[in-house]
């Protein structure tokens, strides 16, 4: 074909206006043609197989199907991207990966995951995820609550329930109750504020020692009865949730945050006056076993 | 209608090129050429290379584990800007070869040029020498013809498909991607790969060849700007060739030189040869022309022919425009030429320094913000960090850390962790806690290192990374 058209002229169409107004025949290149038809065969495969044509308040479909899972059962729809993330979600390598990585870890002791410096890894950076959305409305992202004295931090060393991987399971299970009663009635200004001593007293702060030691005597007598919680030594029980008033932890009363003697005195009198009512709710219900595994183990991980 | 014979120039249909073989010093050059780059290309996917980890292949580009392993050297993402060094390099050596010797890389080592050659070889070894293929291509279809097309496109895209597929070979296992590929198992990305390529190597060797040179590729419009009046290129000594009378063919009285200088004809018998063999279809001794690509057969054609006749060779060959035009020896150390050569040697160091320098493993300590510190039951302050290792070396390495710059009884604290042992190419996160008394620090904060040393690899330095230890005021 080539050869022939060499030195002739261009091709008109034969068309003449006015004379000799001529059309030139250019056709496009014969690739570019068929390259032209074929995005036209392109875009009918397109309209058959995804969802297309809009027809009034509806579409067409498309024969492209997704198929995920959901409450248990199997679903198929027509293609969208909606259903292939939810597939994607369920069968892809990552969720693959993941899931086979829980497997792992729920047949993992605590000390092993704390030992394996991968699996420790993988514990926190899914338990950060499970923590957030979970726990850290009331403790904080990280486990420190933002107000002091509403909920205890969890990134201390103290544990008002106790600390080990088992008891900070049966926390996240089973849920707690925290219970002080208020001592504002049964015991007079004087005798709160002698008490309020006492309890500075023991972890060290300064404090009127006539007052202390007047404050001892309710502590450690029937008519306080502190000592029954939090024992004659003011370390506190685990089984009670009571704390240890001997350490610089305060998850109530906020003596840390006091500027004067005056203020922290005052902060522990608040306390003994008003009682406390906490209460952290059970999680069994709504995570599963692997989910708590993983929670305890990052919130053991948190604290000293 | 004067403007119709341009018109007519500029819509010009193609006209189909049959290159004549040759033989000669530089044809037997460019088949070394080609020979060693068909053979690297060809045969490094399946060189095997002992490593600890990563692959046992000696060039492997690892796009999903995101490493590119050449040899023993490992390249990591962060280490992309090599890239731009390897190009740096490949553009300025291309600019001082340019500049020096001319349109080399067209003519020796363009993949176009190496591809076309190959494709030309089997059409010749199927359909026969130029004039054959002329006949055939005129031909009536036939069996014969249909047999012998049929067979050349059969053979080229056998050649176009092996192209295709070692290009895939050099981004994951060879063998296991080879049996993958061919039991439908190989991932899309596999066989798409090899179609487009498959499909542009048939195209653009098979069918586009030379006007790939003329028309598409960018560098062929701007070589020019290298060049000088001392560049190398294939040139045809038209004096010589021509002498007053022009040229002519040796025809009964025209076959000796004294013969012809009486004539006044040049040493050019008008064989045709060095147009016959030319890849891109032009006459040499029409002067400089775009579409030259400096391969350098014409030059061995018209040696073939200078030789048959017993005269001196370099009618067609080798020369400069300062050669031609004053006689004057081309120089080779010009301005331009060292200017590329300095930029090409200083690249050339960075980048080999850079490679040499590589750091071994990489450590970032990011200090948890949230929350920022924690007051401990016996009045220590304690902050939280994340450390994240990354072993980029090929051996395992036991790591012991410690902490500089802590005023003593601080306490750096890995939980479980004393000693950590890193595979290669693996990457860890670690928590670890510092403790201190808040009264050692004045109520500051405190810039402090985390070192990170290497127990069984004497060869490499500990590694430091800063961070702070954060004081509340009180």
């Amino acid at each position: 074909m080539a050869d022939q058209n060499q030195g002739k002229a261009v091709q008109t169409t034969g068309h003449a206006w006015d004379g000799d107004l001529q059309e030139f025949n250019n056709p496009l290149p014969r690739w570019w043609l068929w390259t032209f038809y074929a995005t036209v065969v392109f875009a009918v495969i397109y309209w058959i197989w995804y969802p297309a044509w809009p027809i009034a308040s509806s579409f067409t479909k498309g024969i492209g199907s997704v198929t995920y899972q959901a409450n248990g059962e199997e679903v198929t729809t027509h293609w969208n991207t909606r259903a292939e993330l939810i597939e994607e979600m369920q069968t892809g390598s990552e969720t693959l990966k993941q899931q086979e990585y829980m497997k792992k870890v729920a047949a993992a002791s605590y000390a092993q995951i704390e030992s394996d410096p991968e699996m420790s890894g993988f514990m926190r950076s899914t338990a950060k995820v499970l923590f957030a959305d979970n726990c850290a409305a009331c403790h904080g992202i990280g486990g420190a609550p933002l107000k002091l004295g509403l909920y205890p931090n969890l990134g201390d060393d103290a544990w008002l329930w106790g600390g080990s991987t088992e008891q900070i399971e049966q926390t996240i299970r089973a849920g707690r109750n925290g219970f002080m009663p208020a001592f504002g009635e049964v015991l007079s200004d004087e005798q709160v504020e002698q008490v309020a001593s006492y309890v500075l007293s023991l972890s060290g702060s300064s404090a009127d020692m006539a007052k202390a030691e007047a404050g001892k005597a309710i502590f450690q007598g029937k008519e306080g009865g502190c000592y029954y919680c939090h024992t004659e030594s003011g370390k506190g029980m685990h089984s009670q949730g009571a704390a240890n008033l001997t350490d610089q932890i305060w998850t109530v009363a906020d003596v840390p945050g006091a500027v004067d003697d005056a203020g922290k005195l005052e902060a522990v009198k608040k306390v003994i006056r008003g009682g406390i009512q906490r209460q952290m709710p059970a999680w069994s219900g709504r995570l599963d076993d692997t989910e708590i595994k993983l929670l305890t183990a990052y919130v053991n991980s948190l604290g000293g | 209608m004067n403007d119709s014979d341009n018109q007519s120039d500029l819509y010009a249909a193609r006209t189909h090129i049959y290159p004549r073989s040759v033989s000669g010093r530089f044809r037997r050059l460019k088949w070394g050429v080609l020979a060693l780059a068909y053979g690297v290309y060809f045969l490094l996917p399946w060189l095997h290379w002992e490593r600890e980890a990563g692959g046992d292949q000696a060039v492997l580009f690892d796009l999903v584990g995101r490493k590119f392993y050449l040899f023993d050297l490992v390249v990591h993402p962060q280490d992309i800007f090599w890239l731009a060094g390897l190009l740096m390099i490949a553009a300025y050596l291309l600019f001082f070869v340019t500049g020096l010797a001319g349109r080399v890389f067209c003519g020796y080592f363009c993949f176009q040029t190496l591809w076309t050659d190959v494709y030309i070889l089997i059409e010749r070894l199927v359909q026969g020498e130029r004039p054959a293929r002329i006949r055939l291509a005129k031909a009536p279809w036939g069996p014969a013809k249909i047999v012998k097309l049929g067979l050349t496109h059969l053979l080229w895209l056998l050649v176009a498909f092996m192209t295709g597929l070692t290009f895939v070979l050099y981004w994951g296992n060879a063998p296991e991607l080879v049996q993958q590929f061919f039991t439908g198992q190989a991932p899309f990305a596999a066989y798409a790969t090899t179609l487009f390529l498959t499909t542009t190597t048939y195209v653009m060797a098979g069918i586009a060849r030379e006007q790939v040179c003329t028309y598409m590729c960018p560098y062929a419009r701007f070589q020019a700007v290298m060049f000088d009046k001392d560049t190398l290129i294939v040139s045809y000594d038209a004096q010589r060739g021509e002498g007053d009378k022009g040229r002519s063919k040796l025809g009964k009285t025209l076959k000796t030189k004294e013969a012809r200088t009486e004539a006044g004809v040049g040493d050019c018998i008008d064989c045709g040869y060095c147009v016959q063999v030319c890849p891109t279809g032009i006459d040499i001794r029409n002067g400089l022309q775009i579409q030259c690509i400096s391969c350098a057969l014409c030059v061995d054609a018209c040696d073939t022919i200078m030789d048959s006749m017993g005269w001196e060779r370099g009618l067609v060959g080798y020369t400069s425009q300062r050669k031609e035009d004053t006689g004057v020896q081309a120089r080779w150390l010009r301005p331009k030429v060292i200017g590329y050569a300095a930029v090409l040697v200083v690249a050339i160091g960075l980048l080999g320094w850079s490679v040499s320098h590589q750091v071994p493993f990489d450590m970032t300590v990011a200090q948890e913000r949230q929350p920022i510190y924690v007051r401990l039951s016996d009045g220590r302050i304690q902050n939280s960090y994340e450390v994240k290792l990354n072993n980029k070396t090929n051996k395992t390495l036991t790591l012991r850390f410690r902490a500089e710059g802590l005023p003593e009884g601080a306490d750096l604290d890995f939980g479980q962790f004393t000693e950590i042992s890193l595979r290669p190419e693996q990457r860890l996160r670690l928590a670890a806690k510092v403790r201190a008394m808040p009264k050692e620090f004045d109520g500051h904060s405190h810039p402090f290192y985390l070192i990170v040393e290497p127990q069984n690899a004497p060869e490499l330095q500990p590694f430091k990374a800063q961070s702070v230890f954060y004081v509340p005021e009180k």
